[in-house]
């Protein structure tokens, strides 16, 4: 008798939940306002990203076209897929002494996974992600991107 | 009136015309010409819509859009879609089964287009009025999974015959019950014809007039339909993460299409033997008592009732398809036979019941 009662029953557990599973879809395809999906290039103008998308590595630069990058080469360490080469120069300061600064942060968009751990390892901050996405390139020599502006300098607030 | 003029009119003027220009065995060549022409018309116009509903009720149950480049909102995707597919090579692999790869897919299609042929799409309008039709359709549409064997064995390819296999377990097994729900309501009805059935659903369909028994039918008949198409839940045949695409892995190019279009068209077959069955075929929704309800409900044209019903099965068998997960082999026997053979056994025993003590509604 329990095993008759046991048979219907799952019979009517198993009908319950597949009728909760077709409400979920039904509803998801009775509220297209609902959708996740974006209609990307079409509503491009309006398109919110996210501010802590991985986008594009970017060395921050101040108004004054000061950076904080001191050349150390830590974030190249960190690399795991060798993205980042850090060219440094010795540089002579106003008092005479000779002092490593940055001359080409070479950034390999074309290795890059977006990790994330270059800004983690950096001691001074001043690298970060910023949310752009449109990284389609014909030629991957167009993904091989030099970071610091010309001319640009060591804020002197960073040792 | 426009809406005076049904489907059957027009007919009956061809068949007119036809014998008044030509001779009448050759009127009827001309007839059988033409009827085959429109169901292969019929069947690629639906499989077009099918295949572009199906890509679009499932991005919109997975909350994306479906396809929404070609054409206004996509719509010309599934054309695009066969275009490539003329465009394509239709690769044979080198140690395949030459005749039976090329067979198989023709097979597959022939049956699907067979099962047309007593079908009643509006008042009057059957090829073939024959005394079986029901148990023609059930037949003649298993005979698709010799196809599918064929087209597994000869591909060489152990994915394809494994799909092939579960395919034939399948359909075999689950044969059994689509039968004996549709057994049920010919109980009631008394006859295996299509249009007698139609007929019958005058007053009320089958699935309100029935009581439980034809509700239930109704429910296993959908359940076994889906498992005999091969769709998911019961996609096994071609589980594409275990088995790359099942029977039909080594197929490219139109013989592919073929087999695709072959599947949409059971799949339109099976819905509109549902419709038939249990939703009245072409016959308008009519309610004992109510005749100004009736007469309104008359004026809607057969043909609209008729794949209007049809959509919605097809729209409910899709609906499954994009919400349940695939089952396992085991799963997939257990439930045939402990739940759907015994239940629709027990069913067929009530309908019987209630036709001989005569307690319709
Ligand atoms: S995000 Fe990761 S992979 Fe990319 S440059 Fe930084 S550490 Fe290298
Ligand atoms: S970006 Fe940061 S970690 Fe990399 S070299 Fe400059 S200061 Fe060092």
């Amino acid at each position: 008798m329990k095993s008759i009662f046991n048979y219907y029953k799952s019979i009517f557990l198993a009908l319950r939940s597949l009728w909760q599973g077709m409400k979920l879809t039904g509803y998801y395809f009775s509220h297209p306002k609902k959708m996740l999906v974006q209609p990307y290039p079409e509503n491009r103008d309006t398109l919110v990203i996210p501010s802590r998308f991985k986008g594009n590595l970017t060395l921050i630069h101040d108004a004054e076209n000061l950076h904080a990058c001191t050349a150390c080469g830590i974030c190249e360490i960190n690399c795991p897929n060798g993205t980042i080469k850090i060219l440094s120069k010795m540089e002579e300061q106003e008092d005479g002494k000779k002092k490593k600064v940055l001359d080409k942060w070479v950034y390999h968009m074309g290795l890059c996974t977006f990790c994330g751990l270059c800004v983690d390892a950096c001691p001074s901050d001043a690298i970060a992600f910023d949310n752009t996405f449109e990284h389609s390139a014909y030629k991957s020599t167009t993904l091989n991107k030099v970071l610091n502006n010309p001319g640009s300098k060591l804020k002197s607030t960073v040792k | 009136m426009l809406l005076t003029i049904t489907l059957a009119d027009i007919i009956h003027s061809i068949d007119t015309w036809l014998n008044q220009t030509l001779s009448p065995n050759l009127a009827l060549a001309a007839e059988l010409v033409l009827g085959g022409l429109a169901i292969i018309g019929l069947v690629i116009v639906m499989a077009i819509v099918m295949v572009y509903a199906e890509r679009k009720i499932a991005g919109f149950m997975q909350m994306r859009y479906g396809p929404n480049r070609v054409g206004k909102w996509g719509s010309l995707q599934a054309v695009a879609d066969v275009l490539k597919l003329f465009m394509k090579e239709c690769l044979t692999p080198k140690n395949a089964d030459k005749l039976m790869f090329a067979i198989a897919p023709f097979l597959v299609t022939a049956v699907s287009f067979m099962t047309f042929a007593p079908m009643s799409f509006a008042p009057g309008v059957q090829f073939w009025d024959i005394n079986i039709g029901v148990f023609y359709i059930a037949s003649v549409s298993s005979l698709s999974v010799i196809g599918i064997l064929m087209a597994g064995w000869a591909s060489n390819n152990k994915y394809a015959l494994l799909g092939a296999m579960r395919s034939g377990a399948q359909i075999v097994s689950y044969e059994l019950s689509s039968g004996l729900s549709l057994i049920t309501i010919v109980l009631m009805v008394g006859s295996l014809s299509v249009k007698d059935i139609i007929m019958s659903q005058g007053d009320l369909w089958w699935i309100f007039k029935g009581h439980i028994p034809a509700v239930v039918a109704f429910v296993v008949y959908i359940i076994a339909s889906t498992a005999e198409l091969n769709r998911a839940p019961f996609d096994l045949a071609e589980a594409e993460q275990e088995l790359t695409a099942g029977f039909h892995t080594e197929y490219s190019g139109m013989q592919f299409a073929m087999f695709f279009l072959s599947e949409y068209c059971n799949l339109f077959v099976l819905s509109m033997l549902a419709a038939t069955v249990f939703l009245g075929g072409w016959m308008p929704f009519h309610i004992p008592g109510l005749e100004v309800f009736n007469h309104l409900m008359d004026y809607i044209p057969g043909v609209v009732w008729f794949f209007g019903k049809t959509f919605a099965i097809i729209f409910l068998i899709m609906w499954f398809r994009w919400t349940f997960p695939r089952l396992r082999i085991d799963q997939l026997l257990k439930l045939e036979w402990k739940y759907l053979l015994p239940v629709s056994i027990v069913n067929m025993v009530i309908a019987a019941i209630i036709t001989l003590m005569n307690w319709f509604l």
